[in-house]
């Protein structure tokens, strides 16, 4: 188990090497600097802040300078909120978009894999096609056009729930009304992914031999799904979990600008709109290595349902 | 529906003919239009095309000719189908051209990730050995960089440019088509109809294009049909951040974007654009997953 961490630990080194290297560069050729504001800054003030960032050394100096600050642990200053470090701008936005895409993957694992299920229990029955249609129509229709729709329904038409924003006070004293809206429009598309994904794979689990033996024994339908079919059937999800967890980060950009959320996302579109480059820089290392726990953590809860895939 | 089998039933009731031989295509065919949802969406994508390539060059509008007298006007109201747009543009003919857009976009960048994946895949499964496992590594390597954040990086540093967007998304999605081509290309490279066509002394060459090709091409097609409506959504996600394409062209996301800022007053100018870019993912969708069932040899073996 060790010698796995650790292996995933080194394996992980030369992608994030890559990862930072490719922003680096992009965000540098790029036209426009971090210090381009309405009035032209006088030459000398402008000379001294790009000393003072090292802006003004030759590129690959300060790629070595950003690598060698970043093994000591040191992601700099943010370029655009002057007085914080770009830690401190991560550490208050990524709590908004944990909470986010954490609560929409838990319920779209809980409701796509009952729904697929439930399918595939149905197998060609009204049900089925009644949840096969709904699972489509929640690939087709994109999060940003939910999103407006169902702020216009449940919070300008009947006003049950806030348009947007963090809210007031805590989760439980009331905030989780401002999470609804968001939390269910980001879970939608990722409950039509894997109900689809389920069903397939439950369908091709209900038919093999082990669960004929189970009927066979006169268990109920129940018991076989719960303690037979469910384990094998929910590899191939599992293993769609990791991209979708990329996938719900992403849509987490969308949705966090529709409802006004101060999370990760809207910190990645305006830093780069302005240039910061070590805030930008942050948030995609950030989430490079965030995808790449996610893979792990996949592969050992496959290694948990198939234990043939342990080595 | 029942003219289909007609050539074929009518001679032989009792004895089946001597069977024709039976490509892979014309026995997909059948079982694709024995599929009602696939068919109907290829019918309606086939109208759509029509409409969104013709449309807008018929239609008394121009798409981006603000009219200032007639701001925000509903559906069906001063000869507009659809109304018009805060500007006063049809709404109609800016649908039909956003639309020209996204289905190009989608299908440029969907061309673009087929070609470099095709190349890298298939070269990695044939070659094999210590080329295919560093080839493959470096797509395992790309797999777990955040894209959609490089691509937005991409948009915002260097402008809004249609053909970067196509780069931007084609460098994505090839890395899919390069795992599934050179599983297929691995697997095929074993199968006895290659060897077979090798030990009675046909050409590599054409080994490849008659028995190789033509195998990778259902996949191909499958995945084609399922990856142009998700470059569709990325473009589209792109433009509602407001990253896509700028006034006055347009594309569907741009129009949603738009529209959802005026939906309290004008609902219209969100649901036109939201729907016809919902109803293209749709049948986008309902195709692929019919080409699937048609085309996947391994799908159809469990049935």
């Amino acid at each position: 188990m060790l010698r796995l961490i650790l292996r995933r630990l080194l394996e992980s080194i030369p992608t994030l090497l890559i990862l930072i290297a490719v922003t680096f560069f992009m965000m540098r050729m790029a036209p426009g600097g971090p210090f381009d504001t309405e009035k032209r800054l006088a030459p000398e003030i402008e000379a001294n802040l790009r000393a003072a960032y090292h802006l003004d050394e030759p590129l690959y100096q300060q790629f070595g300078r950003y690598l060698w600050n970043l093994a000591r642990g040191d992601f700099g200053p943010s370029f655009q909120y002057r007085d914080r470090t770009v830690t401190e701008l991560i550490a208050s936005g990524f709590p908004v978009s944990l909470q986010l895409g954490g609560l929409a993957m838990l319920i779209a694992v809980l409701a796509g894999v009952s729904l697929g299920s439930l399918a595939a229990l149905r197998q060609n029955k009204p049900a089925d096609y009644g949840t096969m249609a709904m699972a489509m129509t929640g690939i087709s229709v994109p999060n940003f056009v939910v999103g407006p729709l169902l702020v216009l329904v449940f919070a300008v038409y009947l006003g049950w729930l806030p348009a947007g924003g963090l809210g007031e006070g805590s989760a439980a004293a009331g905030g989780w009304r401002n999470l609804v809206l968001p939390v269910f429009t980001l879970a939608l598309t990722q409950v039509a992914y894997i109900a689809r994904l389920t069903r397939g794979s439950m369908i091709e689990v209900l038919r093999s031999n082990f669960i004929r033996t189970a009927r066979a024994q006169g268990l109920s339908t129940g018991t076989i799904l719960l303690r037979h079919a469910l384990k094998p059937a929910l590899i191939p999800v599992i293993s769609y979990v990791g991209p979708a967890t990329a996938g719900l980060i992403t849509g987490s950009v969308v949705i966090e600008t529709i409802f006004d959320l101060p999370g990760l996302g809207r910190y990645f579109v305006t830093g780069a709109l302005n240039r910061d480059y070590t805030l930008v820089l942050w948030i995609v290392v950030f989430y490079g290595a965030l995808i790449i726990l996610c893979n792990f953590l996949v592969d050992l809860i496959y290694g948990w349902l198939d234990p043939r895939s342990r080595e | 529906m029942s003219a289909v089998g007609a050539p074929v039933g009518a001679a032989s009731a009792a004895i089946p003919p001597p069977a024709a031989p039976r490509s892979l295509w014309s026995d997909a065919w059948s079982t694709l239009r024995q599929n009602r949802a696939a068919m109907a969406a290829a019918v309606i994508l086939g109208l759509l095309v029509l409409l969104v390539v013709l449309g807008p060059s018929l239609s008394a509008y121009r798409f981006d000719k603000p009219n200032w007298d007639e701001i925000a006007l509903p559906p069906l109201t001063g000869g507009h189908l659809f109304g018009t747009d805060s500007l006063g543009r049809d709404l109609f003919t800016r649908t039909l051209q956003g639309g020209r857009l996204s289905l190009l976009v989608g299908i440029a960048s969907t061309l673009v990730s087929l070609v470099v994946g095709i190349a890298w895949g298939a070269t990695a499964g044939f070659l094999g050995g210590r080329v295919d496992r560093v080839m493959m590594r470096i797509v395992d390597i790309l797999y777990a960089l955040p894209f959609m954040f490089l691509v937005i990086l991409l948009m915002v540093l260097f402008g809004r440019n249609i053909l970067l967007i196509f780069v931007a998304i084609g460098a994505i999605n090839w890395l899919d088509m390069a795992r599934i081509v050179r599983g297929q290309t691995l697997g095929l490279k074993q199968r006895e109809f290659i060897e077979a066509a090798r030990v009675s002394g046909v050409r590599t060459g054409a080994i490849i294009r008659r028995h190789i090709v033509p195998n990778l091409l259902g996949v191909v097609v499958i995945y084609v049909t399922l990856t142009i409506p998700q470059v569709i959504l990325v473009e589209s996600f792109l433009s509602f951040l407001g990253l896509g394409v700028q006034e006055p062209m347009t594309s569907w996301g741009v129009m949603v974007s738009d529209g959802s800022m005026e939906m309290e007053n004008a609902p219209w100018m969100l649901v036109f654009p939201a729907a016809f870019l919902a109803v293209t993912l749709f049948c986008f969708n309902y195709l692929g997953d019919g080409l699937r069932d048609a085309l996947d040899p391994r799908d159809r073996s469990g049935r």
